[in-house]
């Protein structure tokens, strides 16, 4: 009853947030619209029982993803209201689209079942929560049998972060910047000179 | 209705992809919007997989939900310094312009 009130109130703020992040007229609102949806969509998570992964999305998707899109829309000095201008006329062929996504995806979750052994097909039983708990029960495959996977993960995000890094550095003209190897490669001879002054005479 | 199967997560997850598809088409010119949408569509797939891992006792779909997670991270940090970069090279951020690779 309390499960399936939550499971309502969860869907039904994480569709009209979805439905806000689409329509919304300052991107900035979508990026928090979308905050909204993965908060109730950590909701759904943990009504589901996968309480790691539920705070892992709020982790990863609210407190870097997000801020992240928060932080180049407002750096961003874009004129939104230019952006939007072609919106009435693509309104027809999205919503034709995203009626039939709808209408193939209604037909497959109305006839849709199980087969009959399915439950010989399970990889990795979930054990009963009362002995072992979500984190550990994926701790216990994720290193184990899943490993590569795991480290792939690991890879894809070192991929990324190089190349963020190279796409967004650049040299600017007329910053003056420390150079550790130049400032190691001076002699003395380039940093004074030794003048000969005459008793009398001042430098010319 | 009261009684929460796994047809209820598998609806919302429906909608949600619809609405992600519904944006990308709705939004052709602002690609930040193209990118949220796509973080919609990476979290109804997440929804689903969460689903079928609780109601099957399979615990794979949560390790491939993290992997999931991981490339919706990479992707997103990819897509926003690309951004960044054309913004600096072109000053706007309308995806219409984009046909300096037709050849």
């Amino acid at each position: 009853m309390i499960a399936a009130l939550c499971f309502y109130i969860f869907a039904t703020i994480l569709v009209g947030s979805a439905v806000m992040v689409v329509f919304s007229k300052n991107p900035v609102h979508s990026v928090l619209f979308l905050i909204l949806a993965f908060f109730n969509a950590a909701g759904l998570f943990v009504l589901l029982g996968a309480e790691f992964v539920a705070m892992i999305l709020v982790i990863v998707y609210v407190g870097a993803v997000a801020v992240m899109f928060l932080f180049v829309v407002m750096m961003l000095d874009i004129n939104f209201t230019e952006l939007r201008k072609g919106v009435q006329d693509y309104l027809p062929i999205g919503l034709l689209i995203g009626f039939i996504l709808l209408v193939e995806m209604v037909v497959i979750v109305g006839g849709w079942s199980m087969t009959d052994g399915i439950a010989t097909t399970i990889m990795a039983p979930t054990p009963p929560i009362n002995e072992v708990t979500n984190t550990d029960a994926i701790g216990r495959i994720l290193y184990t049998d899943y490993i590569y996977l795991f480290q792939l993960a690991g890879l894809i995000l070192l991929v990324a972060m190089i190349g963020a890094i190279v796409l967004t550095h650049r040299k600017r003209p007329g910053v003056k910047k420390q150079n550790i190897g130049d400032q190691v490669r001076r002699r003395r001879a380039q940093a004074f000179e030794a003048v000969d002054v005459k008793p009398g005479e001042g430098i010319v | 209705m009261l009684e929460i199967g796994i047809e209820h997560y598998l609806t919302v997850a429906a909608m949600l992809f619809t609405l992600g598809v519904f944006g990308i088409f709705l939004n052709r010119k602002n690609v930040i919007i193209i990118l949220l949408s796509v973080e919609l569509i990476l979290l109804s797939v997440n929804i689903n997989l969460v689903a079928f891992s609780s109601y099957m006792g399979d615990m794979v779909g949560q390790v491939f939900t993290m992997l999931i997670l991981t490339v919706a991270a990479a992707e997103a940090s990819i897509g926003l310094a690309i951004l960044v970069v054309y913004f600096r090279n072109r000053g706007t951020i309308a995806v219409e312009d984009i046909h300096l690779m037709k050849g």
